[in-house]
């Protein structure tokens, strides 16, 4: 217990740690006491408006988004049993893209500011009740990598054409934001629309560590155990689709925190998913808030996409998983 | 007698084919039940339709209460002995107290020795910390038998909880659910070892194709026609000085 | 190897009449009969030299209002979306292409032998004039190009500001994207009598400005586009709460119109715009 709670204090400092550095580091270049005085006091103009309007919103996003796709990533690994479940691996997110960019061409989203989210919302609950129906309760590695990459790929094309055919000369572009994800001039517009269902998102998945443990044994002895199932599919699927319905619909599908996050702090709780939801939030707000201050130190002025530096760390993990799956079937 | 289960004319069907066939019987507190029958003869659905995790007809105490009341009143062990993650064996058969804990999820005193309890009874102080996931097969089944058992439920239903392990551990197992009635509370294990069936339960249920043949003290349920009828076998069965000896000799069917 | 005995070769048989008509063109030594145009800056540079009917083609987009400075002269003229195919059965005896653009038709076009002429992106004022007398020559308009040379710089000699204040000003498209010195945009801006903010910001032709670079540099002036239907995440950055508060102090700026997209003398337009929006900046201080 005292290790637990350690644990969440230490990953709490390293969020705030990097919450402060990607406060701190932009193009801009301001020191750290104009940075300071223009976002606490309010001096200085321009740079009032660089660190309130540009910076602290991008940095809160971050924060917002990583600790989303942690949780969701471990709720989901949780329930289905399966350390490989992540919601950008399984076609969660370029689902959600879909909705979003749907919105967005369809002109839903210009004139109901909420269609964005809850249209990236209902392309994951649908990804997620389709996934649940193909891989089945307890989802097998292969069968749910298999409908994850069938899923993805129908989403991704659908993605494609949709940005193929808009009116607009950019939007083609940016099938690559769409599918990478970026956090990039965000603003508070941004935040306060993934605000109220990330934290939806939140609130249904947190409760939930302890039908997940009792899981552990199976849906059987966990329905024994007096945990009611469906509901808690219901939460899981509500909550995963609003957290990572929401951060797409603002920042793109960021592929692998929700894998990379669960796996890595999985041993320091002691494998118990219940525990791993609030460390995975906490790790996954971390992982995307150095991610994100990697892609402005690595190519500040190119607009590197978030995607490419998550899944540089993830997908050799991705990978070393499957060997090890296939070596011992134990995780 | 205090009754932990009863059910009333609980019936399964699957399709058209009823799995369960209006089967009607009660256990009181006390009783180490023995649940036999060959394979595909309705055991395990039979138990997990009285626990309600199966839509069925007719009645079932257990069914017919809300969840958490069900996991106060019954401890179940299913035959797949799934662990999910390499938690450690404290850890898992701390799962057992998942009913009781407040909704904090904090272990009280009370919580922890029945943890302790269910670990010294299935003798797995020294496995405690090591990882459930990476055990034997006979190691992880005792550690999820003491899962249950820190359920402390006045009922324990277990399915086929002894296969697979070796023989003195079954022996063992076999006294640790006797020991369970002996203390007031009640067992329904299903298993296949008619002789351990004998010698340990104080009570036998046969099922044939979905029915109850016949629900009594061993010596009356062992009997040759029903050994013959259900199980097409012929066996030898004396009581003698070491206790009931039962062994199956040939096929007659 | 002629390109009529090569063409032929590969058009034995069913070519009867398209040898001919390609005798036709091989014979054209003088003005070009059958032009047809690729580029939206092509398009327009030929719009405003050739002779009535020497035109063919101009492409799609001359026709786009959005960043055609001639968009209606452009309805006149049948158009072309830049494939070999559509292209090469108009039988024109001149292709005029821009040196980036549609290049797997230039390619295609001129392995059918059919000549091809490119034209790079106008970057300067200068630029515009070369153009102009180059395609006077490749149309056999060499007066009339010399002509509209010179109202060219009289005109812009006319709108130039030589003297006073020069206030500063971005230019600030979808993607944060500005044009610094070696552009056509920055001879725009400086003739009209502005100090280009890109030089300050230190982004040499075109690049990307970080939106917090933007505000901090602190211009006088925010110049963007106008802005495409559909949407997207590139023209979204426009409406970026840090930008719409930096314009909220600014005077209202014109958008950069099509007049901005070509080296035409359409550019002047663009000027006198900003010219404007400049006397009005200064007038107000």
């Amino acid at each position: 217990m005292l290790n637990f709670r350690l644990l969440l204090v230490f990953l709490s400092v390293l969020v705030l740690a990097l919450f402060a550095a990607s406060l701190l580091i932009g193009p801009a270049g301001l020191g750290v006491g104009t940075s300071l005085r223009a976002l606490l006091a309010g001096q200085g103009e321009a740079a009032v408006l660089v660190m309130r309007e540009i910076r602290l919103p991008r940095a809160l996003l971050g924060l917002m988004l990583g600790a989303s796709l942690g949780l969701s990533g471990a709720a989901m690994q949780g329930y289905l049993r399966n350390p490989l479940a992540e919601p950008g691996l399984i076609g969660v997110s370029s689902s959600a893209a879909l909705g979003a960019v749907i919105a967005l061409q369809s002109g839903l989203a210009a004139a109901v500011a909420l269609a964005l989210p809850l249209m990236a919302l209902a392309g994951a609950v649908l990804s997620v009740l389709l996934l649940l129906a193909l891989a089945g309760a307890r989802g097998a590695s292969l069968t749910l990598i298999l409908a994850g990459i069938a899923i993805s790929a129908f989403a991704g094309a659908l993605t494609s054409l949709v940005l193929n055919l808009s009116p607009n000369p950019y939007a083609a572009a940016e099938i690559v934001f769409w599918m990478l994800g970026s956090l990039s001039d965000r603003s508070f517009t941004h935040v306060w629309l993934a605000l109220p269902f990330m934290a939806l998102g939140w609130a249904l998945l947190a409760p939930l560590g302890r039908g997940l443990d009792a899981l552990t044994l199976g849906e059987d002895a966990a329905a024994a155990l007096g945990i009611r199932l469906s509901r808690l599919r219901l939460a899981l699927v509500l909550g995963t689709a609003s957290c990572v319905g929401a951060g797409v619909a603002v920042a793109g599908a960021v592929g692998f925190v929700g894998l990379v996050v669960p796996h890595l702090l999985r041993p320091a709780v002691g494998a118990r998913p219940g525990r791993l939801l609030p460390a995975s939030a906490l790790g996954g707000a971390a992982m995307l808030l150095a991610a994100d201050i990697a892609t402005r130190l690595i190519a500040p002025e190119r607009d590197l996409k978030l995607g490419v530096v998550t899944a540089l760390v993830g997908a050799p993990l991705f990978l070393h998983l499957i060997y090890k799956t296939r070596k011992d079937g134990v995780w | 007698m205090v009754r932990v289960l009863t059910l009333k004319d609980l019936t399964v069907r699957r399709g058209e084919c009823p799995v369960v066939d209006r089967v009607s019987l009660s256990v009181a507190a006390g009783e180490f039940v023995g649940l036999i029958g060959p394979n595909g003869a309705g055991k395990t659905t039979l138990m997990r339709a009285a626990l309600g995790l199966l839509p069925a007809t007719g009645q079932s105490s257990l069914a017919a209460m809300p969840a958490a009341a069900r996991a106060h009143a019954a401890a179940w062990l299913p035959q797949t002995r799934e662990v999910a993650w390499p938690v450690s064996v404290e850890t898992l058969v701390a799962l057992g107290r998942t009913p009781h804990l407040p909704a904090t999820g904090r272990m009280r005193p009370e919580d922890r020795a029945a943890v302790e309890a269910a670990l010294a009874r299935m003798v797995l102080g020294g496995f405690r910390h090591r990882s459930a996931a990476r055990l034997s097969g006979g190691e992880q089944a005792r550690v999820l038998i003491a899962r249950a058992l820190a359920q402390q439920a006045p009922l324990l239903l277990a399915d086929e909880p002894i296969a697979g392990l070796d023989p003195a551990h079954q022996i063992t197992t076999m006294e640790v659910f006797a020991g369970l009635a002996a203390e007031g509370h009640a067992a329904i294990v299903s298993l296949h070892d008619l002789g351990l069936a004998a010698r340990h339960c104080t009570r036998l249920i046969l099922l044939g194709q979905g029915r109850l043949v016949a629900d009594g003290r061993p010596g009356d349920v062992l009997t040759r026609a029903n050994l013959a009828n259900v199980f097409g076998v012929r066996a030898f069965y004396a009581r003698t000085v070491d206790g009931p000896v039962f062994q199956p000799l040939e096929v007659v069917r | 190897m002629s390109v009529f005995a090569r063409a032929s070769r590969r058009l034995a048989g069913p070519g009867a009449a398209l040898g001919l008509w390609l005798g036709a063109v091989l014979s054209a030594t003088a003005a070009p009969e059958r032009v047809v145009s690729l580029n939206l800056c092509t398009d327009q540079l030929a719009m405003l030299l050739a002779a009535p009917g020497q035109l063919v083609s101009v492409s799609f987009l001359s026709r786009n209002p959005m960043i055609s400075a001639m968009s209606d002269r452009a309805q006149g003229y049948r158009v072309n979306h830049g494939r070999a195919e559509e292209v090469f059965l108009m039988r024109p005896d001149l292709v005029l292409a821009g040196s980036y653009t549609a290049r797997p038709a230039v390619r295609m076009l001129r392995r059918l032998g059919v000549k091809v002429v490119e034209f790079p992106p106008e970057r300067s004022f200068t630029d515009i004039r070369a153009h102009l007398l180059r395609m006077g020559r490749l149309l056999g308009q060499r007066e009339k190009a010399a002509r509209m040379v010179a109202e060219f710089d009289a005109r812009l000699a006319d709108l130039r500001v030589t003297r006073g204040p020069r206030p500063s000003v971005a230019l600030y498209g979808p993607n944060g994207y500005t044009t610094g010195a070696g552009t056509l945009a920055d001879d725009i801006l400086d003739a009209a009598g502005f100090a280009n903010i890109a030089a300050r910001a230190g982004v040499p032709g075109g690049g990307t400005l970080p939106l917090e670079r933007l505000v901090m540099l602190r211009p006088d002036l925010v110049v963007t586009g106008a802005r495409y239907p559909g949407a997207s995440q590139a023209e979204a950055l426009l409406d970026h709460p840090a930008l719409t508060a930096l314009r909220a102090n600014l005077p209202a700026a014109p958008d950069t119109g099509p007049e901005w997209a070509c080296g035409t003398p359409h550019v002047l337009d663009a000027v006198a715009e900003m010219r404007a929006a400049r006397d009005a900046l200064e007038a107000g201080k």
